[in-house]
């Protein structure tokens, strides 16, 4: 296995285009996304916040997608699994962690739940709890782009397989395509919603197949391969950018914990299953191509490791001493200037 | 209701499981159909296990997609099953507004009876459990404006009940709310055997003399626990539970308001167009004179829900303490 | 244009089958011009109009058994519910808006009710039908009610709706007995084609479903028999369901209120018209022996004179008294305050 996938790694063309400092900058973000999920569980059985969410199992999939961004040029409509990907376009764990405490400095003012991100300086689109509503939005930002003529932007737009049974997820799909939008629709398939399976989701398991539905592109990648999903998502970024259209992607992966701390994955799928999905663990996995093609040596990634948790234990310490928002604060921006409902 | 003998305490998860159990053992009509309503048996686990006992045909989980959990269900209801619909959080009812609206309120009125909707949408609102803006909502304003809709907000486990069983066996379509920070909190006596609380009719939770509180839902309790405080300090306080929102009851709130002569509403939905406001309508245009006091709101400000951040969230619920407060108020006036 | 109807497959169908499919086309026809007069002599108000959709809803109505399967159609299927066995008193009844009519004059016209027909009622809400015919197509399975499924229609439009995309593919995940069958007729209002999706095939989206997806010529009603024949024998046998667009044409504007000539050139109907599939089928049957022109010439009279005389009930009968506006919203007598 390990053989195939660093022959793969070592021919160029497998390589996308990736220089080792790409390669070694999309390590480190897996490195970071893991630890900062795990930092939220942690928070969570300690009692500090009410609630986490880990997108484990998502690492290469955003880490690769996010390396295919153009920060400065596209948007990002992501969803709350999207860890990786905020951080990977340039959202700082400091700035995870005032999401996950809830402080008053976090982007929303402690408004949404954790991971539920923006940022205007990063081009990072709001988005709320409820599935698919952001895909529209994406869709209307990328009509902006087009309208605009603002030829070299995209708008990378995601959702988790469950998401593509919305009626908005096809009502957006069919627009995008009728205007060749520059959109590209990734759908991060980790095989579940919740308890849901995909085999109770959808009538067939390839959701990349509905593309040719659209008149649109569609590709599936192995979503535990960050150099797959980095060259899918260049090839279909440039292409919106370039006036081509939209694309329909699929990255495969697997969620490997629960849903969130609310839920109790037992109770709906084994752990045998669990434990045959992690044996393709994509960071170990990126980690062996990464050390036989001698990009990275095991002191250097010992290193990245360390580094990680100081960022991280960092982040925690200062974002936990930050206020919570006061509560005057659930007033404010509701309408530009002050509110009053009768007048 | 007399407790028989084979009444049980138990919660508000636990009350609404075992009548959803009863009505799928009792009618084979019966099915449910939701997310994660399968093998994760809801994720308050109200139908645990369901479906081992009355399989995935039964019990089914649906793909993420509320417009059609409810349209599907609407079919359904029109070929002869009894659906029991479920939205996950109220919070994702937004995309079945047109079903729910548009189609299953109109289905019987359309067809001029042809052809008619029994369907249950049982759903968890309310907040206090740390949901934020989209975890938390209450939504029956939004849809008790709508003729051909019955809702329903029960707060007691033997309410809930009654209420459910109803809702079941209606002829017509039915919103059934469940206070999510009351599912675990609240527990209390409940009836063996079956049994109906007909809709549209409150209950008087506590009798007084000199304020009418009405309320629904998890404040409910909360306006009991100030009412009891307010008896320490000498005031007294009738506290209705209204139960059902459509229809609402008229008679038990103006014999209560006309007994009190005052009238105080408390509700966790906003008060700009609330059913609060329904409520001040209705006794304005019916018992105006009988009144000592302006009629009094308490409600939530005009926000769309409360935040995650603790403070946002204290904010926006109110608490025991800041319904004593208001009926202190109202008990000076 | 398209070729004649050529080859002489019969899937079955008999002469008298044929020639009640023909009598079904001309009497669609006939009630919908007299839908458009009676607007015109202001004695209605709307009317709207199916013309180039008889082909493909007498060949579905045709493959539909009456007494098991159940119609979820939408309000241009004047052609299927005459098909199905309503007859052309109650479409008179609906364009009049009479006390009579299945929905009590509720609705707009062609928004059919028939329960003992299996016709289920719509709306006028574009797609949210597909919903319900899944939801019936449900009971059918779950009561193991096997040789019965559900016919369901909807436009070109209303596949772009996300409560269509719900009910393909929960239907898909479900295998339920239910055919989708899409009357493409290339315009919704004054949408094309090109801006209501990116690809013109409906029936490609069969696949991304995980179903058979099928195409046919809507101009051609046995072709359209054979395909919603082929689907629904599928679906009432367990196979699941099927996908299937039929291409047709609106010849006429959306409805009374609307003027197509804002949207789409005269050149263009009139091409489309050279295949127009009423005169098609009449020269097709004429052709194969299966009827004369004097055969043909009775089948118009005999379904004018239907329609001459359904109007003059109809019309005679009274409207609903303003109390009924208060009936039928719930079971029993309503009060919002009780
Ligand atoms: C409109 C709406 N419906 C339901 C939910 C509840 N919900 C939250 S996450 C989730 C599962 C989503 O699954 P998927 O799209 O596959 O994403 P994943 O969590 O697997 O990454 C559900 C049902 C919601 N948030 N919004
Ligand atoms: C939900 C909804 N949106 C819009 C409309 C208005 N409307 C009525 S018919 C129509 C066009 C439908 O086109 P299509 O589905 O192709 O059917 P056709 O009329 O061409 O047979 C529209 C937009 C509606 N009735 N319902
Ligand atoms: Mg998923
Ligand atoms: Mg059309």
């Amino acid at each position: 296995m390990a053989k195939t996938e660093i022959t793969q790694v070592r021919n160029s063309l497998e390589r996308q285009g990736l220089s080792d400092d790409q390669l070694k900058a999309i390590f480190r973000n897996m490195l970071l996304q893991r630890q900062l999920d795990n930092r939220g569980f942690q928070l969570n059985r300690q009692g500090k916040v009410p609630f986490a969410l880990g997108s484990e199992g998502h690492e290469a999939l955003q880490s690769g997608a996010a390396m295919a961004f153009e920060r400065g040029k596209d948007l990002l409509a992501p969803y709350y699994r999207d860890l990786g990907l905020a951080l990977g376009i340039g959202l700082t764990p400091y700035e995870i962690m005032l999401s996950i405490f809830a402080r008053a400095a976090d982007h929303n003012g402690g408004r949404q739940f954790p991971n539920h991100y923006s940022s205007k300086k990063a081009g990072l689109i709001s988005f709320s709890s409820i599935l698919a509503a952001h895909i529209p939005h994406a869709v209307g930002a990328a009509f902006a782009m087009q309208y605009r003529k603002e030829s070299g932007r995209a708008v990378l737009v995601t959702c988790g397989d469950g998401t593509t049974s919305e009626g908005e997820w096809h009502e957006s799909m069919n627009f995008a395509a009728v205007h060749k939008l520059p959109l590209v629709m990734l759908v991060e398939n980790n095989l579940w919603a919740i308890s849901t399976p995909l085999s109770r989701q959808m009538g067939q398991p390839d959701i990349y197949k509905r593309a040719e539905g659209y008149g649109i592109p569609g590709e599936q990648f192995d979503g535990f391969d960050p150099i797959a999903s980095y060259g899918a998502v260049k090839r279909a970024l440039d292409r919106a950018r370039g006036g081509g259209g939209p694309t329909l992607l699929e990255g495969v992966c697997y969620r490997f914990l629960a849903h969130s701390t609310d839920d109790n994955d037992m109770t709906y799928r084994t752990r045998d299953e669990v434990t045959a999905h992690r044996k393709d663990d994509p960071l170990p996995r990126f980690e062996r191509v990464l050390l036989e093609l001698g990009i990275l040596g095991p002191p250097e990634i010992d290193a990245m490791r360390k580094e990680v948790l100081r960022e991280t234990n960092e982040a925690t310490d200062r974002a936990e001493a930050m206020p919570f928002p006061a509560a005057s604060e659930l007033y404010t921006n509701l309408y530009e200037g002050a509110w009053e409902p009768w007048q | 209701m007399a407790v028989s003998a084979s009444s049980k305490v138990m919660n508000n998860v636990e009350t609404v499981r075992e009548t959803l159990y009863e009505a799928m053992k009792n009618d084979d009509r019966t099915v449910i159909l939701g997310e994660d309503v399968g093998d994760r048996g809801n994720v308050f686990l109200i139908t645990k296990d369901f479906v081992k006992e009355f399989g995935p045909e039964r019990v089914i989980d649906t793909p993420i997609a509320e417009a059609s959990i409810v349209g599907i269900a609407v079919g359904m209801a029109m070929e002869g099953l009894r659906p029991i619909a479920e939205i996950q959080f109220a919070d994702f009812i937004y995309p079945a507004f047109n079903q729910i609206v548009g189609e299953a309120a109109k289905t019987r009125y359309r067809s001029n009876g042809e052809y008619t909707c029994p369907l249950v949408i049982r759903t968890p609102y309310g907040g206090g459990v740390r949901g934020a803006l989209s975890h938390s909502v209450s939504i029956e304003a939004l849809f008790y404006h709508v003729p051909g809709l019955k809702i329903v907000a029960p707060a007691f486990p033997a309410d809930v009940k009654g209420l459910l069983n109803a809702a079941i066996d209606d002829p017509d379509p039915v919103l059934f709310l469940e206070h999510k920070k009351t599912y675990r909190l609240i527990k209390g006596e409940v009836p063996g055997g079956h049994y109906t609380i007909p809709l549209g009719k409150a209950d008087v939770k506590k009798a007084g003399t000199q304020l009418t509180v009405v309320s629904y839902g998890l404040y409910v309790h909360w306006a009991l626990e100030a009412a009891n405080q307010l008896e320490t300090e000498g005031i007294s306080v009738e506290v209705v539970d209204l139960r059902s929102i459509r229809p609402m009851d008229r008679g038990t709130i103006l014999e209560s308001v006309r007994k009190t002569r005052k009238l105080l509403i408390v509700h966790e939905d906003n008060k700009f167009g609330g059913v609060g406001a329904e409520i001040s309508a209705m006794v304005a245009e019916e018992a105006l004179f009988d009144l000592d006091a302006p009629i009094r709101r308490h409600c939530a400000p005009d926000v769309p829900a409360m935040g995650y951040a603790l403070p946002l969230e204290e904010e926006y619920m109110s608490s025991p303490g800041e319904m004593a407060e208001a009926m202190r108020e109202m008990a000076r006036f | 244009m398209r070729p004649e109807l050529a080859p002489f497959e019969r899937h079955g169908l008999s002469d008298g089958q044929l020639a009640a499919m023909l009598r079904t086309m001309l009497l669609q026809r006939t009630l919908e011009s007299r839908g458009f007069q009676l607007n015109r002599q202001g004695k209605i108000p709307f009317a709207s109009a199916s013309e180039g959709h008889e082909a493909v809803q007498a060949g579905a109505a045709m493959a539909f058994r009456r007494g098991h399967d159940i119609l979820v159609p939408y309000y241009r299927d004047l052609g299927l519910a005459l098909g199905i066995g309503l007859t052309a008193y109650d479409v008179l009844l609906s364009l009049f808006a009479r006390a009579a009519d299945r929905s009590g004059g509720r609705q707009f016209p062609h928004h059919y009710a028939a329960r003992a027909l299996g016709l289920q009622t719509i709306s006028s809400l574009i797609a949210a039908q597909t919903c319900h015919a899944v939801g019936a197509a449900y009971a059918v399975k779950l009561r193991r009610e096997a040789g019965r499924a559900v016919l369901t229609t909807f436009g070109d439009g209303a596949t772009s709706e996300g409560e269509w995309h719900e009910a393909v593919n929960f239907a898909a995940v479900a295998e339920l007995p239910v055919v989708f069958l899409c009357e493409n007729n290339e315009w919704a209002i004054s949408t094309p084609l090109s801006k209501q999706m990116g690809q013109p095939d409906v029936y490609k989206r069969a696949a991304g479903y995980g179903i058979p997806g099928a195409v046919v010529d809507g101009f051609d009603p046995i072709a359209s028999y054979a395909a919603v024949a082929e689907a629904m024998e599928r679906a009432r046998s367990g196979g699941g369901p099927t996908l299937l667009e039929a291409k047709c044409y609106r010849f006429l504007s959306h409805t009374t209120d609307d003027d197509d000539r804002t949207y789409r050139t005269r050149e263009e109907v009139a091409e489309r018209r050279k295949d127009d599939p009423v005169p098609k089928f009449e020269r097709f049957l004429i052709a194969r022996g299966v009827l004369t022109l004097t055969d043909i010439e009775d089948l118009k009279s005999s379904v004018l004179a239907e329609t001459n005389e359904a109007t003059d009930r109809a019309e005679a009968m009274p409207y609903p008294p303003p109390a009924a506006a208060f009936e039928n919203l719930y079971e029993g007598p309503w009060e919002p305050w009780q």
